[in-house]
């Protein structure tokens, strides 16, 4: 199994979305080593005729009665937004060019 | 006043009921004792003194008035910051939501507050329900009302501490891995973790969707039985609630009473014991054992050959469903937001800035290691595995439940350790939570309940599992137990921790 370097955590943590200052770049490199060496004595145990379980009670078409309902009340949500303007969530601009 | 903070839910209730107590007088001795202690204990992120004294007075006013009421209402009650609460600040132990107030109740909530239970305030824990010790929230750990030098379990170390310490004589926790059981068994109160379904999981703030449950956490078993069948039951708002009702643990708690467990079969799960396992956990295991099979239950030896790999397995579905769910704290809608100190400011900058600042150290690794278990080249080794060592091991409790109707074994493997102590190692920390994490993969119940103290003093905790759908059956045994115990103690096991002094 491969290994994690400090560049692996930089580009998970761009996945993730997560900036991380240097130091936390290197402490985690260590650590995620340390943990993903460990969990990986999943793959011994998990031959091929094993079938996967996501949940464990599996419950399918589930349906509730198709009666309207009273969405959440809008200013209480906004109330509680970094940002509003105009009864609406205000957010930074999401491309990077004008 | 110290008599009203030392009884039960169940008597509390009674006395209410029988007009010896009102609720205001209840609610104001545990508002006191709050003052009087939380600044040692840190029980409490937000305490709500004006809304819990509120209900109590329209409690005390409606019984007499002669109005039907639930058996609990007046009772006062704690619940875990996790929990959406409509109006009260809500956190999840993170910097992240630091002020943010919920616009809605979380279902099991709604039920609290129908049942007219004056909510005392939001408690403590690792930040998003992630951690073992406490030590992971944003606001200060909490200190183990046993000794103050050592940790109250975790996640949910606020709500055990709060009614080891008296401070609250019901609260709601929350059990993704043991957040519930542990935090029960290094304070030596009670939690319950429900079959996976029982408490609807609405307004929870999410961790790993398929594993979080919400259970009870309280002084006996009884008082478990009482508040499940309260916060329990389906609830269209949950596509994963169980459709029938959540009814007969009091029954099986008060069979459970009176001490008669023959025909019972008791199994030991051989892998959860023996190394890593402290002496004085081992010693007063043995010893429960023995208190049940005199109580009646026949003893067996089931093996669950695959739980050795349950924690492995834990440890790549809960990271890769938590870098799921906390997506959404992406500083638009809710909590913190925060610009990046240069550059351009666009949503993707902020995103990655907001949740560099809120998150907290555990947080950012266990979504690193999620968001890297899921990616692209990795996924069918890591979650892919993870998910199929989780067939095998609901296949070794099915096994185990041919031969026995409930499974037994030492709920954490050591006593509450030292603050600090497994800080710097995130695996040794991780390893609290072997004993407890099996039932969370397999959907099953477990409970742990307080069977004695270790040779450092501190308490120590016996878990019940049973088979999915069957809580009735450790409420039954639980309090088979636990009568079995006090006998022998001559009094409840919080009897013998030390006087906390009031501050």
């Amino acid at each position: 199994m491969s290994t994690i370097s400090r560049d692996e955590v930089a580009r998970v943590a761009a996945l993730a979305r997560i900036e991380l200052r240097p130091e936390e770049l290197d402490r985690l490199a260590g650590e995620l080593e340390v943990i993903v060496n460990s969990v990986a004595q999943v793959n011994a145990v998990a031959t091929p005729d094993v079938p996967a379980t996501s949940h464990p009670i599996p419950m399918t078409n589930v349906f509730r009665e198709d009666i309207p309902v009273a969405p959440l009340d809008r200013d209480k949500v906004l109330a509680a937004a970094p940002s509003a303007e105009d009864g609406k969530f205000m957010v930074p601009q999401i491309l990077g060019e004008e | 006043m110290t008599d009203i903070i030392r009884l039960s839910a169940a008597q509390l209730a009674e006395k209410l009921r029988a007009g010896e107590l009102t609720s205001v007088q209840v609610t104001q001795a545990y508002l006191d004792r709050i003052a009087a202690v939380d600044e040692s204990i840190n029980s409490f992120i937000v305490v709500t003194a004006e809304d819990a004294l509120a209900t109590a007075a329209e409690v005390d006013r409606l019984r007499g008035e002669g109005a039907q009421l639930h058996p609990l209402a007046g009772v006062p009650i704690a619940i875990k910051d996790v929990v959406v609460t409509d109006g009260v600040q809500t956190t999840a132990g993170s910097k992240m939501l630091e002020g943010w107030i919920p616009p809605y109740d979380a279902t099991l909530v709604e039920k609290i507050k129908e049942a007219k239970l004056p909510i005392l305030g939001k408690t403590n824990m690792d930040e998003f329900a992630m951690g073992s010790s406490t030590e992971h929230s944003a606001y200060g750990k909490t200190l183990n009302p046993w000794d103050l030098d050592r940790i109250p379990g975790g996640s949910g170390g606020g709500s055990a501490a709060a009614l080891a310490a008296f401070e609250a004589p019901l609260a709601i926790g929350t059990d993704t891995g043991g957040s519930i059981r542990q935090p029960g068994a290094v304070t030596g109160t009670v939690g319950v973790k429900p079959t996976y379904g029982s408490v609807s999981r609405y307004g929870l703030i999410a961790m790993a969707s398929s594993l979080d449950q919400a259970g009870p956490v309280t002084r006996t078993v009884m008082d478990s039985a009482l508040l499940h069948e309260l916060i329990g039951g389906h609830d269209p708002k949950d596509s994963t609630s169980l459709p029938e009702p959540q009814t007969g643990y009091v029954a099986a708690a008060e069979q459970g009473a009176t001490g008669d467990l023959k025909g019972v079969r008791v199994g030991i799960v051989k892998e959860l014991s023996g190394e890593g396992y402290q002496d004085g956990v081992q010693d007063r295991f043995d010893e429960s054992v023995e208190l049940l099979r005199a109580a009646g239950a026949e003893i067996v030896e089931v093996s669950c050959p695959s739980f050795e790999h349950a924690l492995a397995a834990y440890y790549l579905i809960m990271p890769a469903e938590a870098s799921s769910n906390l997506a959404k704290f992406d500083g638009m809608r809710f909590g913190l937001r925060v610009e990046p100190s240069e550059g351009p400011v666009t949503a993707e900058r902020v995103m990655a800035a907001t949740r560099g600042a809120g998150f907290g150290d555990e947080v950012k690794r266990r979504i690193i290691i999620g968001t890297y278990a899921l990616s692209s080249g990795y996924y069918d080794a890591y979650y892919g595995s993870a998910q199929k060592v989780r067939t095998l091991i609901q296949r070794d409790f099915n096994a185990a439940f041919e031969k026995a109707d409930v499974l037994i074994s030492p709920t954490a493997p050591t006593t509450a350790f030292k603050f600090g102590e497994k800080l710097d190692d995130p695996l040794a920390m991780y390893l609290n939570d072997v004993a407890t994490i099996p039932a969370n993969l397999a959907g099953v119940p477990g409970m742990s309940l307080p069977n004695g103290v270790s040779d450092d003093g501190m308490p120590v905790g016996f878990q019940i599992l049973a088979p999915i759908r069957e809580d009735a059956r450790m409420y039954r045994i639980g309090a088979a137990l636990e009568a079995a115990l006090e006998k022998k103690w001559g009094g409840p096991i919080l009897a013998q921790a030390p006087e906390l002094e009031a501050k």
